[in-house]
């Protein structure tokens, strides 16, 4: 007994040092695994209000061009409007064809886009009704999907994440494949396994799929930049120029989909019957 | 003993709040960050307290993976550091160096540079593998390490420079 108390007073030091590596290997290991939850997170009290702070500043240098995509919306909106013959039929005005969902407006206070595994960090929780897995969408296109909520702060995986994998389709023709992102560019993003049969061309849109019951069906993801063939498979793997710029984000939406309790429910229904 | 560890504390929560509100934000083409809130393990007492350097090391690390949503990676990368730190001081100052007293934020020599370069590269090395975490990667895990180890040095020599003064 004396031989092991004397054994960790002797080796206390390099027992500490393993006892933190094994924590924090743990939290590391934990980060990488999707949707595990996430214990260290800019969702909380502190990191969150300090980057709140930090983006009350940075606000002032962007709202010229706030501004500027404030009133191209206006436009759009208007233009909508007033070709609406009569106005009184439509209740409330729809994003880009979402009908099923609801929008909590939210602003990004933190973005990181230098790693392989980036998040975004938004001023609105589960005070605001944000819960996980709800899309993230702006005026431009799709940005993630939210990960982790506090009571006032959410954070959000970005599109820009090797783990994030959406489902996507090409709009002309239906073909349905998975939008990922290879960690390299952050302007660009990879639609893979697209099938041999579909028709693609540089330029082709391309927008959310309906598989998903997280996005709405055709939202805008981006266009077709560079089109490439897997020899060993028979599908193509895509680049796709994003619509938005991800490394410069301000106002966006989180889409409540109303429809998703019901499906969730059905579905773990369905896997608890068989 | 009390004014040391009041710089500490005070060098702590100035590199966390520099890295954090202005380090953080530089994104040199795209992907390159200078990470020079190591300072605070590399400038840390010789002969100071080594557990009391380890747990400080630790919750360092762990407040920037709050604020970089990116798990353990830096606890684990400042903790590595920290443990191998005396190792560093015998390879770049000789065995003796405990007796010496090793002052690091004093002209550049060429034992302090490789001091501050191998610590630099050893936090840097851990810290994009557990980032990245895949084998395939591991050629953008050499050019960002090899990247941000330049620039980690360049920002850390000024600093030790510009704070240099303000000591007399």
């Amino acid at each position: 007994m004396q031989q092991i108390f004397s054994f960790i007073l002797k080796n206390s030091y390099r027992l500490l040092f393993l006892l933190l590596l094994v924590i924090s290997l743990t939290l590391t290991i934990q980060s990488h695994s999707y949707h595990k939850s996430r214990v260290i997170s800019s969702a909380n009290f502190l990191t969150g209000g300090v980057y709140q702070q930090i983006n009350n500043v940075n606000e002032y240098f962007g709202l010229r061009k706030e501004n500027q995509e404030l009133s191209a919306e206006n436009a759009r909106l208007k233009s909508i409007l007033f070709n609406q013959k009569d106005t009184t039929l439509t209740p409330n005005v729809n994003v880009k064809g979402i009908d099923k969902a609801e929008i909590i407006v939210s602003k990004v206070i933190h973005n990181s886009y230098s790693t392989h595994e980036n998040f975004l960090t938004l001023n609105s929780g589960s005070k605001d009704g944000v819960k996980s897995d709800m899309g993230v969408i702006n005026s431009a296109g799709i940005i993630g999907i939210v990960d982790k909520t506090s009571k006032n702060y959410a954070t959000v995986i970005s599109i820009l994440n090797v783990q994030s994998k959406i489902n996507a389709k090409i709009k002309k023709s239906n073909h349905f494949g998975s939008l990922v992102w290879n960690g390299k560019n952050t302007g660009y993003a990879q639609l893979i396994d697209v099938p041999r049969l579909a028709s693609v061309r540089k330029g082709d849109t391309i927008v959310t799929g309906g598989q998903s019951i997280i996005f709405p069906e055709n939202i805008g993801i981006g266009v077709i930049d560079k089109i490439y063939t897997d020899n060993v498979t028979n599908y193509y793997t895509l680049d796709i120029k994003l619509f938005n710029d991800m490394t410069n984000l301000g106002y966006v939406y989180i889409l409540k989909t109303k429809d998703r309790d019901e499906v969730m429910k059905l579905e773990s229904e369905t896997i608890k019957n068989e | 003993m009390n004014s040391t560890l009041l710089v500490n504390i005070a060098r702590f929560i100035f590199l966390l709040l520099a890295q954090v509100l202005l380090f953080n934000r530089i994104d040199l083409f795209g992907y390159i960050n200078p990470y020079p809130y190591i300072l605070f393990i590399l400038l840390f007492p010789v002969n100071g307290n080594k557990t009391g350097l380890l747990v400080a090391s630790f919750l360092l690390g762990l407040i920037m993976d709050m604020f970089w949503n990116s798990g353990g990676v830096h606890a684990t990368a400042c903790l590595v550091l920290a443990y191998f730190r005396p190792a560093i001081f015998k390879f770049s100052f000789g065995l003796s160096y405990e007796y010496q007293t090793v002052k690091l934020n004093d002209v550049l020599t060429p034992e302090r540079f490789s001091f501050i370069l191998i610590a630099v590269v050893i936090h840097h090395f851990t810290l994009f593998i557990l980032e990245i975490f895949k084998i395939s990667f591991i050629w953008d895990i050499f050019l960002r390490t090899i990247f941000s180890t330049i620039f980690t040095i360049i920002t850390c020599i000024l600093i030790i420079y510009i704070i240099k003064p303000s000591k007399r």
